[in-house]
């Protein structure tokens, strides 16, 4: 039976098969899970925010798509992971609230997503499949098995993707 | 204004900043009480100044549903408030109020959500307008945004707020049970980090 790991908000993690990483909750967030078929090896990270280059000061990279994503494939090859056959998965990405005081707020999700896209194309990383958007949270899982991602909602239960 | 570090903050703004969750929430309570005409009390408010993976698992587990209510703070400080309350708690504090038995299963329909929204702006408002009264800072919240989801993902929401700036958020937490001791909800002030040293400083703390 492999491990569980969990990612938390603002977190990333590289892991070899047999392993499965999951993250819990994740709501505006955008969950980036990363496969490689040869060599089993995945990667997961939940991101917050769209570009590090808002911040001033980045001490955290995991937080922020541009930054987590590029770390998230170093972790990989270093752990021996092929990165031209590096799939992505992503997930999350909502907008939990219809009425928000903050325009910038609610449309955080969907520049998560923007972002997460324009990254993953850059770093010529396909998305094999994707669950983004809507206004409901996700849990999501990836297992080194199989590549294959679970995304659990409170309102449609569990998928694969 | 500079922005509040995190890291410096020492137990004497602690305190001042839970004394603020006791003052607002005492005057929040008091609005529940009126509204369910039985006894509400508070515990012991909590600051959390929490790194961001430990936000989700703050009520019981990230996969919890619950019913998040979402108000913005505008005005001298800016933030938000966020009231959460279980489905037991909802349902309970929603048939009070539409005066049916306390067992009805709640369709959660436009009704019910206003209701919940109302109950959220009460708090809220009480809240702040005793925080306003303290701090003499004009205090306002916006029209309340409800979801009723997991726990983690509704608590991530005004957490991102913080992310541009900071690796923590600042959450000050008040619990209210009914006499029974049972949970009703959680009521959070969290205020951004410029407006976190605005209101030490409004009460005379640099």
């Amino acid at each position: 039976m492999e491990e569980l790991v969990k990612v938390g908000m603002a977190d990333l993690k590289a892991a070899r098969h047999p392993s499965k990483l999951t993250t819990l909750g994740l709501g505006s967030c955008v969950g980036i899970a990363l496969y490689d078929k040869t060599t089993k090896i995945i990667g997961l990270a939940h991101i917050m925010l769209p570009s590090s280059r808002i911040a001033t000061v980045v001490t955290n990279r995991a937080k922020f798509a541009d930054t987590a994503i590029v770390d998230l494939v170093d972790d990989m090859v270093n752990l021996g992971a092929n990165r031209k056959y590096i799939i992505a998965k992503i997930a999350g990405g909502a907008q939990m609230f219809a009425f928000t005081p903050n325009s910038e707020i609610m449309r955080i999700g969907s520049r998560n997503i923007e972002a997460t896209r324009l990254i993953l194309a850059e770093l010529k990383i396909p998305i094999a499949s994707e669950d983004v958007g809507g206004n409901y949270g996700r849990t999501i899982a990836i297992s080194s098995e199989d590549g294959m991602l679970m995304v659990k909602t409170i309102g449609s239960g569990i998928k694969y993707i | 204004m500079v922005a509040l570090d995190f890291n410096t903050l020492n137990s004497f703004h602690l305190d001042v900043l839970r004394e603020i969750g006791n003052i607002g929430a005492g005057n929040a309570a008091t609005a529940l009480a009126k509204i369910l005409d039985k006894r509400v009390d508070m515990k012991v408010p909590q600051v959390r100044v929490m790194d961001f993976s430990e936000i989700s698992d703050m009520l019981g587990g990230a996969e919890t549903q619950v019913v998040g209510i979402l108000l913005g703070v505008e005005g001298d400080i800016s933030g938000n408030m966020m009231f959460i309350l279980d489905l037991q708690s909802a349902q309970l504090l929603v048939n009070f109020l539409m005066g049916r038995p306390s067992k009805t299963d709640l369709d959660y329909d436009e009704i019910t959500l206003s209701a919940l929204k109302e109950i959220g702006n009460i708090l809220a408002g009480s809240y702040l307008s005793a925080l306003s009264n303290l701090t003499n800072l004009t205090i306002k919240s916006t029209v309340p945004g409800l979801a009723i989801d997991m726990a983690g993902a509704i608590l991530s929401v005004p957490a991102i707020e913080f992310g541009k700036t900071s690796d923590f958020a600042l959450y000050i937490e008040n619990e209210f049970t009914d006499g029974l001791n049972s949970v009703i909800g959680n009521l959070f002030l969290i205020p951004d980090n410029d407006s976190c040293s605005r209101l030490l400083l409004a009460l005379g703390v640099a």
